[in-house]
């Protein structure tokens, strides 16, 4: 399979958080969703596909091309959405149309007219005036208008209400209806990813922790809770976030080894939502144990 | 073809797909020969994963309820044998449970309904 975006050992530090030697792909014709809490990396990583990092080591290749150095034909078949806009609140979708457009060969401002009309979005007037619903559709409208082969959107549903997100999600599914595109969508709202992404990278703290398809990562974890004295020796060394409370306990266990769990634990297939939270108690658990040796 | 995803459901999607298809394929809403929505259109039109659409009309054409032409897309397969015959069963099966439920209902015991199913198959 051929991947539409390859990142390989990207490190990047800053003063207080570093990326560390981040590696995945996203095969052509698939969604990625990009989870991890926020501060994880996500955006950091983004910004280094768009070459608008440095990146201290690794390498990112999109269509074939390095991101550094052929990184003005990369963003000629790109499309990018940020959480925020960019764009002068003053103006009118028209004006703006006019403003972009000379940046990119592919332009097509039947496209980007057509798509305004798609989302309900009136073209005389400002901007600023827009909800943010509206915001972001209207950055959408302009990712597409050059006809990207690869949209890359961060954070795109954060303050969204159900209904501009369950829009965003047809537009993702309309978009990919073409084989020859790809799709990275980074967000910590994951019910939307649990629905229509293929693929997964769960980025935590700086380093990937998991990076293949939904149904794999889905399938290889479970909840587990019950009484703790129920666990079997040496199973709750394996258990990731364990978390005992006053009647009982709660961890996630990899699905490997719900085999040798007694009938009275109960387990259910556990989500998106529960997995990051239970690496991030998982993370938690670790802290305070090297804490409590010091 | 009518394909409803419960997104509570226990079931994984590509299975809620496939039970669906194949019931629809069983009980001939979904005719031999009809043409099916590509993998991509049928993700477009639930709003799921591509992959998910993929794994099950993979899993149909394994056990024969659909067959791919390269190029032109997914069909119903054409009836054949065992697939009537697994038609038959099911129809049975839910026949059945119709008769236990409607017999249960009216507070027969079990025993009394097998009584009345040995009956009527002597009859």
């Amino acid at each position: 399979m051929e991947n539409i975006l390859e990142i390989n050992g990207l490190c990047k530090t800053y003063r207080d958080f570093s990326l560390k030697n981040v590696t995945f792909a996203l095969p052509k014709g698939y969604i990625m969703g990009f989870v991890g809490q926020n501060g994880s990396g996500k955006t950091t990583t983004i910004r280094s596909v768009m070459n608008m990092t440095k990146a201290d080591s690794g390498s990112i290749s999109v269509f074939g091309l390095d991101s550094v150095k052929d990184s003005i034909e990369i963003k000629q078949r790109l499309g990018v959405v940020f959480d925020s806009m960019y764009l002068a609140e003053h103006l009118t979708a028209k004006q703006i149309e006019q403003q972009i457009r000379p940046f990119y060969k592919n332009w097509n401002s039947d496209d980007f007219f057509a798509s305004l009309k798609r989302f309900s979005l009136p073209d005389d007037r400002s901007v600023g005036d827009f909800s943010k619903g509206m915001k972001m559709k209207l950055m959408i409208a302009i990712a597409l208008a050059h006809k990207p082969e690869l949209l890359i959107l961060d954070e795109p549903t954060s303050g969204l209400d159900p209904v501009a997100r369950d829009e965003l999600l047809d537009i993702l599914s309309d978009y990919i209806l073409d084989e020859n595109r790809g799709i990275l969508f980074s967000t910590h709202i994951t019910a939307d990813v649990e629905r229509i992404a293929d693929y997964v990278t769960i980025l935590h703290n700086g380093t990937v922790w998991f990076t293949g398809s939904k149904d794999d990562l889905t399938e290889s974890y479970a909840v587990v809770k019950g009484d703790e004295d129920a666990i079997p020796e040496g199973l709750k060394e394996r258990m990731i976030g364990f978390h005992s409370y006053r009647n009982g306990f709660e961890a996630m266990i990899r699905t490997e080894d719900m085999r040798s769990l007694p009938e009275t634990l109960v387990c259910e297939k556990a989500s998106i939502d529960e997995i990051l939270v239970y690496i991030a108690k998982e993370a938690k658990n670790a802290g305070h144990t090297e804490s409590d040796t010091l | 073809m009518v394909i409803v995803i419960k997104n509570k459901s226990e079931l994984p999607i590509y299975e809620q797909i496939k039970q669906q298809m194949k019931a629809q394929i069983l009980d001939g809403s979904l005719r031999e020969d009809e043409q099916l929505p590509s993998i991509r259109q049928l993700a477009r039109d639930l709003k799921i994963s591509v992959i998910t659409t993929t794994r099950a009309y993979n899993d149909l054409l394994d056990e024969g309820f659909i067959t791919s032409i390269t190029g032109k897309g997914y069909y119903v397969a054409p009836r054949n044998n065992e697939l009537l015959r697994e038609r038959m069963l099911f129809e049975m099966e839910e026949g059945l449970q119709k008769a236990i439920e409607n017999g249960r209902n009216a507070g027969l015991t079990d025993d009394e309904i097998a009584a009345a199913l040995k009956k009527f198959m002597e009859d």
